[in-house]
């Protein structure tokens, strides 16, 4: 199940920096972890996550072993009109997650 | 003379023996106490800490319907907000009908079983830990109330010989670093005054949420003493008898620690 919680205010006026706040449920999986019978376990990564703003792009991490399991994220968007705030994200075992929020800007 | 030594000497040891303190600590410090203060500041932020995701995964189990009954925990006990509010504070406790005790997990298991006909969930599992952290956070904030019933007696005091009998390698009982020592550095850490108010919690060590019987085994592997397995009865009697000695405590769940 590919669960994220995401945080944004409701309400914003055209021109502000809005905070965006996100955490994803993963594992994060290195592929350097060791079971204690001595099997590897398999490299699972998130690869990628993309942050759409009414329909534009406008955020994008590529992300490695470097992140931490359940990664946190907080990034800025420039407000100028309602919309919706969609999260898309894919791992190495080709999983997909989204979450999204609503923007309302006055 | 020499024999009058000998027999101080083990008077003394004892009275050593007897005089290790088995209240409570005073004054009561929740485990976050004793973390430093990016630990504490992500526990309160209710986004950014990361077991809040189980919690949110518990929430959506919640209203799940499961096995044969094809009930769900919400379709019995309705809104947890309300139904749940300080049922964590009184667990471990005995069930009469089942004529044993249970802490939450156990109980959240006999409904899995008894009530909604379905296997029982795995200790440890997403699961189990995702809707027992939930029910703990609808007390949040609220005070430990366990009461020593007559069923939970013998528990309780099978709990209080363990917590403070000498085992491992190392070979120290609980009490040498939770009771005598707490507030004091032990390497890169404090020593925690030995609480479970903040579990299921997130251990970064762990990279997820993990129940306090994770966290006792953790105490056992530290002194290098032999673990016992998940929902054994030391463990049980272990948590019951915590969670008499944090009577009083507020209910931090989901607890983030180093």
């Amino acid at each position: 199940m590919a669960l994220a919680r995401i945080s944004i205010q409701p309400k914003a006026k055209v021109g502000e920096a809005v905070p965006v706040r996100l955490v994803i449920q993963h594992a994060m999986e290195t592929g350097f972890r060791v079971e204690p019978d001595g099997s590897v376990v398999k490299k699972n990564l998130i690869k990628w996550i993309t942050c759409k703003y009414a329909g534009r792009d406008v955020w994008r991490a590529e992300t490695g072993s470097g992140i931490s399991a359940n990664p946190y994220f907080e990034f800025f968007i420039r407000a100028d009109k309602s919309g919706d705030i969609e999260v898309n994200w894919e791992d190495d075992a080709s999983e997909k997650g989204a979450v999204s929020a609503k923007l309302e800007v006055a | 003379m020499k024999c009058a030594a000998a027999l101080l000497l083990l008077w003394s040891a004892s009275a050593l023996a007897q005089s290790v303190p088995t209240q409570a600590p005073v004054p009561l410090k929740p485990g976050s106490a004793f973390q430093p203060a990016d630990m504490r500041k992500l526990q309160a932020d209710e986004l950014a800490n990361p077991a809040m995701l189980w919690v949110s995964q518990g929430e959506q189990l919640w209203k799940t319907t499961r096995g044969e009954s094809r009930k769900s925990c919400a379709d019995c006990h309705g809104n947890a907000a309300t139904s749940m509010k300080a049922v964590a504070t009184r667990y471990p406790r005995f069930q009469p009908s089942v004529r044993r005790m249970l802490n939450l997990e156990g109980q959240i298991n006999y409904c899995v079983t008894e009530r909604q006909k379905s296997a029982a969930l795995a200790y440890e599992s997403d699961e189990l830990l995702a809707l027992t952290a939930f029910v703990s956070r609808q007390s949040l904030g609220l005070p430990m109330d366990v009461k020593i019933d007559d069923g939970a007696r013998p528990v309780y005091e099978h709990g209080r010989r363990i917590y403070t009998t000498r085992m491992g390698q190392l070979n120290l009982a609980c009490t040498h670093c939770h009771q005598a020592n707490w507030g004091r550095q032990l390497l890169t850490d404090t020593i925690s005054q030995g609480h479970g108010a903040g579990y299921p919690g997130y251990r970064f060590e762990w990279q997820k949420i993990g129940s306090l019987q994770r966290r006792l085994r953790a105490c056992y592997f530290g002194v290098r003493a032999e673990m016992p397995g998940y929902g054994s009865e030391e463990l049980l009697a272990l948590e019951m008898y915590l969670a008499v000695r944090e009577k009083g405590l507020a209910i931090e769940v989901p607890g983030v620690r180093k």
